[in-house]
């Protein structure tokens, strides 16, 4: 059996109601294996219980039911003193009566590291997180950023076997996040330290994270890869959190071994992959997922004009793509046009009068890639980019 | 497009009536504003001027200025009152050694109610247990009640209990005294010190306490390491609102006494008898130079790193 450095198994922590009797399920049931020196993300909107998860493997809040296991051995009853994680905290909670190397020192102390050798370590913690110059600064002398890193520097320089951090880049402007993200996945893989956080930004868990766990209600929906999460997600809630996603719906026609045709309300069909563990019939209402960046258009009639300067009429285009068979294609009408820089954004209405989102990249205002307001056009896409979901 | 059919283009017409009437009512309200904080001082700080004023006042009248002086400072501590009945039970030694009790009883009721009042107030807000509700509630009484009620009520109190240990031992015969009014000024002052004490706390970033667990420090370190230094000024804000409490208390302080524990107060008072002495308000002046002083570092205290 693998030796998982964090491992939950069923737990549940039940609080109760604020307003009314009985008890709120804030986690349900929750189980996750996070493997030694793994970048692990939890992921999920405000109230779905990824915090609470995080506070329970650090001790601040007793698990109702279930098992947590650090390096093996259960922590239920073992206080946050005692436990070999140590945690970053949203808001930094750096002691504001202490120093930048007081702070620092605080857990080296506790443990009974003599003062010499904790100063040592904490100026070494403090290169570390690039912060040498501040050792003797109160944390509210300090910017959004620097605080960030001394609270790095005093839960990393207890050397942990988990190092938690909940929301650690909340309070930091965009660039400022941006450039910290890379900073802690450097900083993880060189420490080789399993690194467990909680986002509520799916760009964030994205950008940092080896493998992700999308929370909802208390509910871990999927586990994996970032790619595995955006590519192939396995419901919903999850499709739609992370990124964008367009929801087509119709009924399951034929189902195949690799596609199944999906029939839309008006007779037009299209292929969408159906998922390993999902067991759809015949005849079922089911619902689409598929990114708008993987949609392509081009006109009904006209030429194309391609990079080197060659041309192709849109009709032998068309029968090309059609001898595809991995390739649907089904026409829309633009509804609107957005140009947002990178790309262009059309919202276009398909067949059952569903509207659906298109992200055209603009390689360059060309005219045969700038469609009119209302104008007719076809949209293909590859067929392995749409997944079936139930409803 | 309804846009267009909505939009209606051209100049705009303002109603000069409706703004000249508004611009009116600011300007009113803007005096108001200016003017309300005026009338309000003045009749909370009148009196306190007026007994100032007279402190310094050559005459005996407390009603006619008849130029400055320092005569009656001079006077309290010269053993002497302005002619009169009262002169007789006049002295600096006396008024002296009434400040010596208030302190004794001022500064004993203040070390005991600020620990009892900051570990009520701990936990009260970290402590989860039945009943919590209820003290919570309770924890306001001695500062609604009517002070005599207190007063009165500590009073039978202490006889209840004086005359039950009577009883028990007969040779032992317990009085009012210091014991009495220390533990009077305690039952009072408690509450003060936890309301104050309990508002830093509740501003306490729960976090820093939590922190401090993670890296390492049971909750006996985590208080003493955190905690602790986090809420000190509302420790000593609220043990600075306590003593001065104390210091100046007369109807609870009246009803509790006992034989050579006479405070200031209760002293001023027993000068009193028929006509107010103008050393009066050099003592009255003096004590409030002091209890202004008190109050106000506590309310630097409270307000010093409040955005911590």
């Amino acid at each position: 059996m693998t030796q998982y450095d964090v491992e939950l198994i069923d737990v549940t922590k039940e609080f109760p109601a604020k307003r009314q009797d009985g008890l709120v399920r804030a986690v349900d049931n929750v189980s996750l294996q996070i493997e030694a020196g793994e970048f692990f993300a939890l992921l999920g909107p405000s109230g779905c219980g990824k915090t609470t998860t995080l506070r329970m493997i650090a001790g601040f809040e007793d698990t109702t039911s279930g098992q947590i296991l650090i390096r093996g051995s259960a922590v239920q009853h073992i206080p946050p003193f005692h436990r070999p994680v140590n945690t970053v905290f949203q808001d930094y909670a750096l002691f504001p009566h202490m120093t930048v190397i007081q702070n620092i020192m605080f857990g080296l102390e506790m443990e009974g590291v003599n003062k010499q050798e904790a100063r040592k370590r904490a100026q070494e913690a403090l290169e570390l997180v690039r912060l040498p110059q501040v050792v003797n600064r109160k944390p509210r002398q300090l910017s959004g950023g620097q605080q960030q890193r001394v609270a790095l520097a005093r839960a990393l320089v207890k050397k942990p076997a988990v190092l938690l951090l909940d929301e650690p880049l909340g309070a930091l402007d965009l660039k400022l996040r941006q450039a910290m993200q890379y900073e802690l996945k450097t900083m993880q893989k060189s420490l080789g330290i399993t690194f467990i956080f909680v986002t509520h930004d799916q760009e964030e868990a994205m950008t940092m994270a080896d493998r992700i766990a999308v929370m909802d209600q208390g509910k871990v929906l999927q586990v994996g890869k970032p790619e595995e999460i955006y590519e192939a997600p396995s419901t919903k809630f999850v499709a739609d959190f992370i990124g964008e996603t367009n929801f087509i719906k119709g009924h399951v026609g034929e189902i195949g071994e690799q596609f199944s045709t999906v029939q839309m309300d008006d007779k037009s069909a299209f292929k969408a992959v159906v998922g390993e563990d999902l067991h759809v019939s015949a005849g079922q209402e089911i619902t689409v997922a598929l990114r708008p960046e993987k949609l392509n258009l081009f006109r009904l009639k006209g030429t194309i004009e391609y990079e080197e300067g060659s041309t192709e009429s849109a009709e032998s285009y068309k029968a090309a793509l059609l001898r595809d068979p991995n390739i649907n294609l089904i026409r829309g009408t633009v509804k609107q046009a957005v140009y947002i820089g990178t790309d262009t954004r059309y919202v276009l209405r398909i067949a059952g009068n569903q509207d659906i989102v298109a992200r055209i990249q603009n390689f360059g205002l060309r005219s045969d890639t700038v469609f009119e307001q209302d104008e007719v056009v076809n949209i293909f896409w590859n067929a392995e980019n749409g997944r079936v979901l139930l409803q | 497009m309804a846009g267009q059919t909505l939009a209606q283009h051209g100049k705009i017409r303002y109603n000069q009536g409706a703004i000249r009437r508004d611009m009116w009512v600011r300007k009113i309200g803007k005096f108001g504003l200016l003017f309300n904080p005026v009338v309000v001082y003045f009749f909370l700080w009148a009196p306190i001027l007026v007994l100032i004023v007279f402190s310094f006042n050559a005459g005996e009248s407390v009603s006619t200025w008849e130029g400055f002086t320092l005569k009656w400072y001079g006077n309290i501590f010269a053993n002497t009152l302005a002619a009169g009945t009262e002169a007789a039970r006049f002295s600096t030694e006396l008024m002296l050694s009434s400040v010596k009790n208030s302190l004794i009883v001022s500064i004993s009721a203040t070390t005991i109610s600020t620990i009892i009042g900051t570990m009520v107030a701990l936990s009260l807000e970290r402590g989860h247990f039945p009943g919590k509700k209820f003290l919570d509630a309770v924890l306001y009484l001695p500062v609604i009640i009517p002070e005599i009620t207190q007063g009165i009520s500590l009073a039978l109190f202490f006889k209840v209990i004086f005359d039950w240990v009577s009883l028990q031992s007969p040779d032992l015969r317990p009085t009012s005294g210091f014991g009495t009014i220390i533990i009077a000024h305690v039952a009072f002052s408690v509450s003060y010190v936890t309301i104050v004490v309990r508002a830093r706390l509740s501003d306490m970033n729960p976090r820093y306490e939590e922190a401090a667990r993670d890296l390492g420090a049971n909750e006996w370190r985590t208080f003493w390491r955190v905690t602790f230094p986090l809420i000190l000024p509302g420790v000593l804000a609220g043990a600075l609102l306590a003593f001065t409490i104390s210091l100046d208390d007369f109807v609870v302080t009246f009803f509790n006494s006992g034989v050579g524990t006479t405070t200031l107060p209760i002293f001023v008072y027993g000068l009193l008898k028929t006509r107010v002495p103008p050393e009066i308000n050099a003592i009255s002046t003096l004590m409030l130079i002091a209890s202004t002083i008190l109050v106000g570092s506590s309310l630097i205290l409270q307000g010093r790193g409040a955005d911590k």
